[in-house]
Protein backbone atom coordinates (compact mmCIF):
# COMPACT_ATOMS: atom_id res chain seq x y z
CA UNK A 1 0.00 0.00 0.00
CA UNK A 2 1.41 3.18 -0.92
CA UNK A 3 -0.57 6.05 0.05
CA UNK A 4 -2.44 7.74 2.95
CA UNK A 5 -5.67 7.65 1.39
CA UNK A 6 -5.56 3.55 0.73
CA UNK A 7 -4.77 3.46 4.21
CA UNK A 8 -7.74 5.40 5.42
CA UNK A 9 -9.86 3.74 2.76
CA UNK A 10 -8.86 -0.06 4.45
CA UNK A 11 -8.55 1.20 8.00
CA UNK A 12 -11.22 -0.01 9.70
CA UNK A 13 -10.50 -3.33 8.14
CA UNK A 14 -6.77 -3.33 8.87
CA UNK A 15 -7.95 -2.87 12.28
CA UNK A 16 -8.90 -6.91 12.61
CA UNK A 17 -5.77 -8.59 14.07
CA UNK A 18 -6.95 -11.56 11.78
CA UNK A 19 -7.11 -8.98 8.51
CA UNK A 20 -4.38 -6.62 8.65
CA UNK A 21 -2.37 -5.26 6.52
CA UNK A 22 -1.31 -8.75 5.04
CA UNK A 23 -4.67 -9.09 3.81
CA UNK A 24 -5.10 -5.97 2.72
CA UNK A 25 -1.86 -6.20 0.39
CA UNK A 26 -3.44 -9.25 -0.56
CA UNK A 27 -6.77 -7.99 -1.90
CA UNK A 28 -4.99 -4.69 -3.88
CA UNK A 29 -2.96 -7.26 -6.02
CA UNK A 30 -6.32 -9.55 -6.03
CA UNK A 31 -8.11 -9.80 -9.64
CA UNK A 32 -11.42 -11.29 -9.93
CA UNK A 33 -13.97 -11.73 -12.76
CA UNK A 34 -18.10 -11.08 -12.07
CA UNK A 35 -20.03 -12.91 -14.31
CA UNK A 36 -23.21 -11.52 -14.19
CA UNK A 37 -24.22 -7.72 -12.93
CA UNK A 38 -27.95 -8.52 -12.15
CA UNK A 39 -29.06 -9.33 -8.41
CA UNK A 40 -26.04 -11.30 -7.03
CA UNK A 41 -24.04 -9.25 -9.13
CA UNK A 42 -24.45 -6.08 -7.98
CA UNK A 43 -24.20 -6.69 -4.08
CA UNK A 44 -20.85 -8.57 -4.71
CA UNK A 45 -19.86 -6.05 -6.71
CA UNK A 46 -20.22 -3.27 -3.95
CA UNK A 47 -18.21 -5.17 -1.47
CA UNK A 48 -15.16 -6.31 -3.92
CA UNK A 49 -14.94 -2.71 -4.73
CA UNK A 50 -15.59 -1.43 -1.20
CA UNK A 51 -13.27 -3.59 0.16
CA UNK A 52 -10.23 -3.09 -2.00
CA UNK A 53 -10.14 -6.41 -4.66
CA UNK A 54 -7.20 -4.12 -7.25
CA UNK A 55 -8.82 -5.39 -10.29
CA UNK A 56 -12.10 -5.91 -11.03
CA UNK A 57 -13.91 -7.08 -14.40
CA UNK A 58 -17.58 -6.81 -15.36
CA UNK A 59 -19.37 -8.91 -17.81
CA UNK A 60 -22.71 -8.64 -19.01
CA UNK A 61 -24.26 -8.25 -21.85
CA UNK A 62 -27.60 -7.09 -20.97
CA UNK A 63 -29.63 -3.63 -19.98
CA UNK A 64 -31.16 -2.51 -17.12
CA UNK A 65 -35.36 -3.05 -17.13
CA UNK A 66 -37.59 -1.49 -14.79
CA UNK A 67 -37.96 -5.20 -13.43
CA UNK A 68 -34.59 -5.33 -12.38
CA UNK A 69 -34.70 -2.59 -9.77
CA UNK A 70 -36.11 -4.21 -6.94
CA UNK A 71 -33.02 -6.48 -6.38
CA UNK A 72 -30.42 -4.92 -8.70
CA UNK A 73 -29.46 -2.05 -6.26
CA UNK A 74 -26.34 -0.74 -8.72
CA UNK A 75 -28.90 1.19 -10.92
CA UNK A 76 -31.69 3.84 -10.58
CA UNK A 77 -34.78 4.88 -13.02
CA UNK A 78 -32.44 6.82 -15.14
CA UNK A 79 -30.09 3.86 -16.36
CA UNK A 80 -33.12 2.01 -18.08
CA UNK A 81 -32.14 1.24 -20.93
CA UNK A 82 -28.02 1.19 -20.05
CA UNK A 83 -25.84 -1.23 -20.57
CA UNK A 84 -25.79 -2.66 -17.03
CA UNK A 85 -22.08 -3.62 -17.65
CA UNK A 86 -21.29 0.21 -18.04
CA UNK A 87 -23.69 1.59 -15.15
CA UNK A 88 -22.50 -1.16 -13.05
CA UNK A 89 -18.56 0.37 -13.70
CA UNK A 90 -19.40 4.11 -13.61
CA UNK A 91 -21.45 3.75 -9.68
CA UNK A 92 -18.46 1.39 -8.42
CA UNK A 93 -16.07 3.88 -9.65
CA UNK A 94 -17.65 6.53 -7.30
CA UNK A 95 -17.20 4.30 -4.25
CA UNK A 96 -13.87 3.29 -5.20
CA UNK A 97 -11.37 5.34 -7.50
CA UNK A 98 -8.69 3.58 -6.51
CA UNK A 99 -8.93 0.23 -8.41
CA UNK A 100 -9.17 -1.01 -11.78
CA UNK A 101 -12.61 -1.61 -12.87
CA UNK A 102 -12.72 -3.76 -16.66
CA UNK A 103 -15.80 -3.48 -18.79
CA UNK A 104 -17.16 -7.02 -20.63
CA UNK A 105 -20.34 -5.15 -22.52
CA UNK A 106 -21.10 -8.87 -24.20
CA UNK A 107 -21.83 -12.14 -23.41
CA UNK A 108 -19.68 -14.81 -21.24
CA UNK A 109 -19.68 -17.68 -24.12
CA UNK A 110 -17.44 -20.33 -24.85
CA UNK A 111 -16.32 -18.28 -27.35
CA UNK A 112 -14.76 -15.60 -25.19
CA UNK A 113 -14.48 -17.17 -21.83
CA UNK A 114 -10.65 -18.32 -22.10
CA UNK A 115 -9.34 -14.63 -23.33
CA UNK A 116 -11.28 -12.68 -20.69
CA UNK A 117 -10.86 -15.38 -17.55
CA UNK A 118 -7.11 -15.82 -18.33
CA UNK A 119 -6.75 -12.13 -16.80
CA UNK A 120 -8.72 -13.10 -13.55
CA UNK A 121 -7.75 -15.20 -10.03
CA UNK A 122 -11.05 -15.55 -9.13
CA UNK A 123 -14.42 -16.21 -11.29
CA UNK A 124 -17.70 -14.84 -9.20
CA UNK A 125 -20.91 -16.65 -10.86
CA UNK A 126 -24.12 -14.54 -10.42
CA UNK A 127 -25.55 -15.39 -14.22
CA UNK A 128 -28.82 -16.28 -15.13
CA UNK A 129 -29.08 -20.03 -16.83
CA UNK A 130 -27.63 -22.88 -16.89
CA UNK A 131 -25.97 -22.72 -19.86
CA UNK A 132 -23.57 -19.77 -18.77
CA UNK A 133 -23.59 -21.71 -15.81
CA UNK A 134 -21.94 -24.94 -16.64
CA UNK A 135 -19.70 -23.11 -19.60
CA UNK A 136 -17.95 -21.13 -16.62
CA UNK A 137 -17.82 -23.94 -14.50
CA UNK A 138 -16.13 -26.38 -17.34
CA UNK A 139 -14.01 -23.07 -18.26
CA UNK A 140 -12.81 -22.94 -14.81
CA UNK A 141 -12.01 -26.24 -14.92
CA UNK A 142 -9.85 -26.23 -17.34
CA UNK A 143 -7.73 -23.11 -16.40
CA UNK A 144 -7.97 -24.21 -12.69
CA UNK A 145 -9.45 -21.45 -11.55
CA UNK A 146 -11.09 -21.08 -8.23
CA UNK A 147 -15.34 -20.40 -8.76
CA UNK A 148 -17.66 -18.71 -6.13
CA UNK A 149 -20.81 -19.99 -7.40
CA UNK A 150 -23.90 -18.74 -6.24
CA UNK A 151 -27.84 -19.03 -7.72
CA UNK A 152 -31.33 -18.30 -6.42
CA UNK A 153 -34.66 -19.64 -6.49
CA UNK A 154 -37.66 -17.38 -5.26
CA UNK A 155 -36.90 -17.61 -1.23
CA UNK A 156 -33.46 -19.71 -1.77
CA UNK A 157 -29.98 -19.52 -2.04
CA UNK A 158 -27.36 -21.63 -3.07
CA UNK A 159 -24.20 -21.02 -2.18
CA UNK A 160 -20.39 -22.67 -3.01
CA UNK A 161 -16.35 -22.63 -3.90
CA UNK A 162 -15.69 -24.67 -6.65
CA UNK A 163 -12.56 -25.77 -7.53
CA UNK A 164 -10.37 -25.36 -5.02
CA UNK A 165 -8.61 -28.23 -3.79
CA UNK A 166 -8.39 -29.29 -0.42
CA UNK A 167 -6.60 -31.30 1.89
CA UNK A 168 -10.16 -33.87 2.31
CA UNK A 169 -10.39 -34.32 -1.44
CA UNK A 170 -7.80 -35.87 -4.02
CA UNK A 171 -8.93 -33.42 -6.61
CA UNK A 172 -10.79 -30.05 -6.89
CA UNK A 173 -14.58 -30.82 -6.62
CA UNK A 174 -16.46 -28.36 -9.30
CA UNK A 175 -20.32 -28.04 -10.56
CA UNK A 176 -20.62 -30.83 -12.38
CA UNK A 177 -19.81 -33.27 -9.26
CA UNK A 178 -23.09 -31.34 -7.63
CA UNK A 179 -25.35 -31.08 -11.02
CA UNK A 180 -23.72 -33.42 -13.76
CA UNK A 181 -25.81 -31.94 -16.88
CA UNK A 182 -27.70 -29.10 -17.27
CA UNK A 183 -31.90 -29.53 -16.43
CA UNK A 184 -33.67 -28.35 -19.44
CA UNK A 185 -34.59 -25.18 -19.57
CA UNK A 186 -38.02 -25.47 -18.88
CA UNK A 187 -37.41 -28.09 -16.50
CA UNK A 188 -36.34 -25.02 -13.55
CA UNK A 189 -37.65 -21.98 -13.75
CA UNK A 190 -35.37 -18.55 -13.59
CA UNK A 191 -36.48 -15.45 -11.74
CA UNK A 192 -38.22 -13.90 -14.56
CA UNK A 193 -40.98 -16.86 -14.55
CA UNK A 194 -40.71 -18.01 -10.84
CA UNK A 195 -40.56 -15.06 -9.60
CA UNK A 196 -37.78 -13.89 -6.91
CA UNK A 197 -37.47 -11.79 -3.22
CA UNK A 198 -36.14 -8.86 -3.97
CA UNK A 199 -33.75 -8.84 -1.43
CA UNK A 200 -32.64 -12.82 -1.51
CA UNK A 201 -29.93 -12.57 -4.09
CA UNK A 202 -28.80 -8.99 -1.74
CA UNK A 203 -28.45 -11.57 0.69
CA UNK A 204 -26.62 -14.92 -1.29
CA UNK A 205 -24.42 -12.12 -3.41
CA UNK A 206 -22.77 -10.42 -0.14
CA UNK A 207 -22.06 -13.77 1.04
CA UNK A 208 -20.38 -14.56 -2.41
CA UNK A 209 -17.86 -11.38 -1.90
CA UNK A 210 -17.31 -12.87 1.78
CA UNK A 211 -16.37 -15.90 0.50
CA UNK A 212 -14.03 -14.42 -2.63
CA UNK A 213 -12.39 -12.45 0.16
CA UNK A 214 -11.53 -15.02 2.45
CA UNK A 215 -10.29 -17.05 -0.53
CA UNK A 216 -8.41 -14.23 -1.40
CA UNK A 217 -6.85 -13.35 2.15
CA UNK A 218 -6.62 -16.90 3.50
CA UNK A 219 -8.70 -15.85 6.75
CA UNK A 220 -11.68 -17.98 7.85
CA UNK A 221 -13.14 -21.29 6.09
CA UNK A 222 -13.98 -20.39 3.00
CA UNK A 223 -17.30 -23.06 1.29
CA UNK A 224 -14.09 -25.15 0.08
CA UNK A 225 -16.34 -28.85 -1.10
CA UNK A 226 -19.61 -27.34 0.78
CA UNK A 227 -22.67 -26.10 -0.59
CA UNK A 228 -24.82 -23.99 1.66
CA UNK A 229 -28.26 -23.66 1.17
CA UNK A 230 -30.25 -19.96 2.73
CA UNK A 231 -34.04 -20.30 3.29
CA UNK A 232 -34.97 -16.07 3.25
CA UNK A 233 -38.27 -17.28 4.67
CA UNK A 234 -37.53 -19.03 7.90
CA UNK A 235 -33.86 -18.50 7.71
CA UNK A 236 -32.83 -21.76 7.70
CA UNK A 237 -29.06 -22.67 6.52
CA UNK A 238 -28.27 -25.86 5.87
CA UNK A 239 -24.23 -26.64 4.62
CA UNK A 240 -24.24 -30.07 3.05
CA UNK A 241 -20.34 -31.41 1.76
CA UNK A 242 -19.80 -32.27 -1.67
CA UNK A 243 -18.50 -35.41 -3.19
CA UNK A 244 -16.41 -36.26 -6.55
CA UNK A 245 -18.58 -37.71 -9.07
CA UNK A 246 -15.75 -39.67 -11.38
CA UNK A 247 -18.97 -39.89 -14.08
CA UNK A 248 -19.84 -36.87 -14.37
CA UNK A 249 -16.25 -35.29 -15.35
CA UNK A 250 -16.90 -37.64 -18.97
CA UNK A 251 -19.12 -34.08 -19.34
CA UNK A 252 -16.14 -31.82 -19.22
CA UNK A 253 -14.07 -31.03 -22.32
CA UNK A 254 -10.68 -31.87 -21.71
CA UNK A 255 -9.23 -29.59 -23.53
CA UNK A 256 -9.84 -26.06 -25.22
CA UNK A 257 -10.69 -26.95 -28.66
CA UNK A 258 -13.67 -29.37 -27.53
CA UNK A 259 -14.38 -26.29 -25.30
CA UNK A 260 -15.00 -24.47 -28.30
CA UNK A 261 -17.08 -26.99 -29.95
CA UNK A 262 -19.77 -27.40 -27.07
CA UNK A 263 -23.03 -26.12 -27.80
CA UNK A 264 -23.41 -24.74 -24.34
CA UNK A 265 -27.49 -23.06 -25.49
CA UNK A 266 -28.08 -26.28 -26.90
CA UNK A 267 -27.46 -28.81 -23.98
CA UNK A 268 -29.81 -26.91 -21.81
CA UNK A 269 -32.74 -27.44 -24.70
CA UNK A 270 -35.36 -29.49 -23.96
CA UNK A 271 -37.54 -29.99 -27.77
CA UNK A 272 -34.41 -31.70 -29.29
CA UNK A 273 -33.84 -34.94 -27.88
CA UNK A 274 -36.41 -36.92 -29.26
CA UNK A 275 -34.37 -36.41 -32.82
CA UNK A 276 -31.51 -38.06 -30.96
CA UNK A 277 -33.06 -41.08 -29.58
CA UNK A 278 -33.88 -44.45 -30.32
CA UNK A 279 -35.70 -47.13 -29.23
CA UNK A 280 -34.58 -50.74 -28.10
CA UNK A 281 -36.98 -51.93 -31.29
CA UNK A 282 -35.62 -49.52 -33.97
CA UNK A 283 -32.08 -50.57 -32.33
CA UNK A 284 -32.62 -54.05 -33.04
CA UNK A 285 -33.32 -53.09 -36.68
CA UNK A 286 -30.30 -51.61 -36.99
CA UNK A 287 -27.46 -54.00 -35.21
CA UNK A 288 -26.97 -56.05 -38.70
CA UNK A 289 -26.67 -52.86 -40.34
CA UNK A 290 -23.23 -52.84 -42.83
CA UNK A 291 -23.86 -48.76 -43.02
CA UNK A 292 -24.32 -48.48 -38.87
CA UNK A 293 -21.44 -48.22 -35.94
CA UNK A 294 -22.29 -48.68 -32.47
CA UNK A 295 -20.42 -47.06 -29.80
CA UNK A 296 -20.67 -48.28 -26.03
CA UNK A 297 -19.57 -44.93 -24.48
CA UNK A 298 -19.05 -46.17 -21.27
CA UNK A 299 -15.37 -46.43 -19.57
CA UNK A 300 -13.94 -49.55 -19.70
CA UNK A 301 -15.09 -52.62 -17.90
CA UNK A 302 -18.36 -51.18 -16.78
CA UNK A 303 -21.07 -53.78 -16.11
CA UNK A 304 -23.00 -55.56 -17.81
CA UNK A 305 -20.73 -56.29 -20.33
CA UNK A 306 -22.05 -56.55 -24.29
CA UNK A 307 -21.70 -59.76 -26.46
CA UNK A 308 -24.62 -59.80 -27.78
CA UNK A 309 -24.02 -57.30 -30.93
CA UNK A 310 -20.80 -56.17 -32.71
CA UNK A 311 -19.77 -53.08 -31.16
CA UNK A 312 -16.42 -50.55 -30.19
CA UNK A 313 -15.83 -48.98 -26.86
CA UNK A 314 -15.15 -45.43 -27.14
CA UNK A 315 -15.70 -43.95 -23.68
CA UNK A 316 -17.18 -40.69 -23.64
CA UNK A 317 -13.97 -38.91 -21.76
CA UNK A 318 -12.47 -39.82 -25.08
CA UNK A 319 -15.09 -39.46 -27.37
CA UNK A 320 -14.77 -35.47 -27.07
CA UNK A 321 -11.09 -35.91 -27.90
CA UNK A 322 -10.84 -37.63 -31.01
CA UNK A 323 -11.07 -36.85 -34.38
CA UNK A 324 -13.03 -39.36 -35.94
CA UNK A 325 -12.89 -41.20 -38.90
CA UNK A 326 -15.99 -43.47 -39.08
CA UNK A 327 -17.17 -44.91 -42.63
CA UNK A 328 -20.14 -45.27 -41.63
CA UNK A 329 -23.54 -43.49 -42.04
CA UNK A 330 -25.38 -44.02 -38.77
CA UNK A 331 -23.84 -44.09 -35.49
CA UNK A 332 -25.23 -45.33 -32.59
CA UNK A 333 -24.34 -44.58 -29.08
CA UNK A 334 -25.12 -46.37 -25.97
CA UNK A 335 -24.41 -46.42 -22.20
CA UNK A 336 -25.52 -47.75 -18.89
CA UNK A 337 -29.23 -45.64 -18.68
CA UNK A 338 -28.79 -43.73 -22.21
CA UNK A 339 -28.18 -40.62 -20.19
CA UNK A 340 -24.59 -40.24 -21.28
CA UNK A 341 -24.56 -41.30 -24.45
CA UNK A 342 -27.62 -38.78 -25.00
CA UNK A 343 -25.00 -36.16 -24.30
CA UNK A 344 -22.44 -37.85 -26.52
CA UNK A 345 -24.74 -37.95 -29.19
CA UNK A 346 -25.37 -34.05 -29.21
CA UNK A 347 -21.11 -33.90 -28.48
CA UNK A 348 -20.79 -35.96 -32.19
CA UNK A 349 -23.38 -33.66 -33.65
CA UNK A 350 -21.25 -31.07 -33.23
CA UNK A 351 -18.41 -32.49 -34.38
CA UNK A 352 -20.21 -34.28 -37.77
CA UNK A 353 -22.54 -31.38 -37.99
CA UNK A 354 -24.94 -33.23 -40.84
CA UNK A 355 -23.11 -35.50 -42.08
CA UNK A 356 -23.84 -38.36 -40.26
CA UNK A 357 -26.98 -39.44 -38.75
CA UNK A 358 -26.39 -39.86 -34.56
CA UNK A 359 -28.70 -41.39 -32.19
CA UNK A 360 -28.45 -42.51 -28.37
CA UNK A 361 -30.11 -45.59 -26.93
CA UNK A 362 -32.94 -44.87 -25.02
CA UNK A 363 -33.13 -46.74 -21.65
CA UNK A 364 -29.31 -47.50 -21.97
CA UNK A 365 -28.24 -51.11 -22.11
CA UNK A 366 -30.39 -52.21 -19.52
CA UNK A 367 -33.34 -51.11 -21.09
CA UNK A 368 -32.24 -53.49 -24.34
CA UNK A 369 -31.14 -56.01 -21.82
CA UNK A 370 -34.27 -55.89 -19.66
CA UNK A 371 -36.25 -56.30 -23.07
CA UNK A 372 -33.83 -59.21 -24.27
CA UNK A 373 -34.09 -60.71 -21.33
CA UNK A 374 -38.05 -60.58 -21.31
CA UNK A 375 -38.59 -62.31 -24.69
CA UNK A 376 -36.06 -65.34 -24.00
CA UNK A 377 -38.15 -66.08 -20.84
CA UNK A 378 -41.55 -65.91 -22.86
CA UNK B 1 -37.11 -40.57 8.03
CA UNK B 2 -37.98 -36.81 7.18
CA UNK B 3 -37.05 -35.75 4.12
CA UNK B 4 -36.25 -32.00 2.95
CA UNK B 5 -37.42 -30.97 0.39
CA UNK B 6 -35.56 -27.87 -1.51
CA UNK B 7 -36.00 -25.06 -4.31
CA UNK B 8 -38.88 -25.62 -6.93
CA UNK B 9 -39.20 -29.27 -5.57
CA UNK B 10 -40.87 -27.89 -3.01
CA UNK B 11 -43.76 -27.08 -5.22
CA UNK B 12 -43.66 -30.56 -7.05
CA UNK B 13 -43.91 -32.35 -3.62
CA UNK B 14 -46.24 -29.73 -2.06
CA UNK B 15 -44.52 -29.65 1.35
CA UNK B 16 -40.87 -28.41 2.57
CA UNK B 17 -40.36 -31.47 5.27
CA UNK B 18 -41.66 -34.93 3.91
CA UNK B 19 -42.41 -38.09 6.86
CA UNK B 20 -41.60 -41.16 5.05
CA UNK B 21 -41.90 -44.45 6.59
CA UNK B 22 -38.00 -45.73 6.14
CA UNK B 23 -37.03 -47.77 3.32
CA UNK B 24 -33.70 -50.02 2.61
CA UNK B 25 -31.90 -47.29 0.24
CA UNK B 26 -31.83 -44.33 -1.84
CA UNK B 27 -32.99 -46.08 -4.64
CA UNK B 28 -35.57 -47.58 -3.25
CA UNK B 29 -36.72 -43.87 -1.97
CA UNK B 30 -36.49 -42.43 -5.25
CA UNK B 31 -38.65 -45.30 -7.13
CA UNK B 32 -41.30 -44.71 -4.10
CA UNK B 33 -41.16 -41.08 -4.54
CA UNK B 34 -41.65 -41.17 -8.21
CA UNK B 35 -44.70 -43.23 -7.92
CA UNK B 36 -46.13 -40.72 -5.47
CA UNK B 37 -44.68 -37.75 -7.27
CA UNK B 38 -44.73 -38.30 -11.05
CA UNK B 39 -43.20 -35.22 -12.35
CA UNK B 40 -40.31 -35.95 -9.97
CA UNK B 41 -39.19 -38.31 -12.69
CA UNK B 42 -38.49 -35.75 -15.05
CA UNK B 43 -36.37 -33.43 -12.68
CA UNK B 44 -32.64 -33.43 -11.88
CA UNK B 45 -31.72 -33.09 -8.25
CA UNK B 46 -28.74 -34.25 -5.73
CA UNK B 47 -29.48 -36.30 -2.75
CA UNK B 48 -27.72 -35.34 0.37
CA UNK B 49 -27.76 -38.03 3.09
CA UNK B 50 -26.71 -36.61 6.27
CA UNK B 51 -25.55 -33.40 5.23
CA UNK B 52 -23.21 -35.20 2.63
CA UNK B 53 -24.56 -35.15 -0.95
CA UNK B 54 -24.10 -39.27 -2.37
CA UNK B 55 -23.26 -40.19 -5.68
CA UNK B 56 -24.55 -44.27 -5.06
CA UNK B 57 -27.43 -46.07 -3.67
CA UNK B 58 -27.26 -45.72 0.09
CA UNK B 59 -28.66 -47.23 3.05
CA UNK B 60 -30.78 -45.80 5.16
CA UNK B 61 -32.07 -45.95 8.69
CA UNK B 62 -35.12 -44.56 10.82
CA UNK B 63 -32.93 -41.78 11.67
CA UNK B 64 -31.42 -40.67 8.33
CA UNK B 65 -31.59 -37.02 7.78
CA UNK B 66 -32.67 -36.87 3.62
CA UNK B 67 -32.64 -33.77 1.55
CA UNK B 68 -33.15 -33.67 -2.14
CA UNK B 69 -31.00 -30.32 -3.43
CA UNK B 70 -32.39 -29.12 -7.13
CA UNK B 71 -30.38 -26.84 -9.54
CA UNK B 72 -31.18 -23.20 -9.41
CA UNK B 73 -30.69 -20.72 -12.14
CA UNK B 74 -31.28 -17.86 -11.03
CA UNK B 75 -28.77 -14.59 -10.19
Amino acid sequence: MNNQTSYERYQRQILLKEFGIKSQQKLLQSKVLVVGAGGLGCAALQYLVAAGVGTIGIVDDDIVSLTNLHRQVLYNMQDIGLSKAKVAADKLKALNDEIIINIYNERLTNQNAFGIINNYQIVVDGTDNFSSRYMINDACVLLSKPLVYAAISKFEGQLAVLNVKNNTNTRAINYRDLFPVPPKNDEILNCAEAGVLGILPGIIGTMQANETIKLITGIGEPLINKLLTYNALNNSVYEFGLSANEEAQAFIPTYKNAFLKMNYEWLCSSTLNNQFEIDTLKFDSLIEDDNTMIIDVREKNEQPVVDEFKHVQISLSELSNKQMLIEEDTIILFCQTGTRSLQAAKLMYEVFNQSKKIVSLKGGIFEWKKKHQFQEIK
Amino acid sequence: MIIKIFGQLIDVIGKENLAFDVVEDTNALIKKLQEMYPPLTNLKYAIAINKKIIQNNTALKQDTEIALLPPFSGG
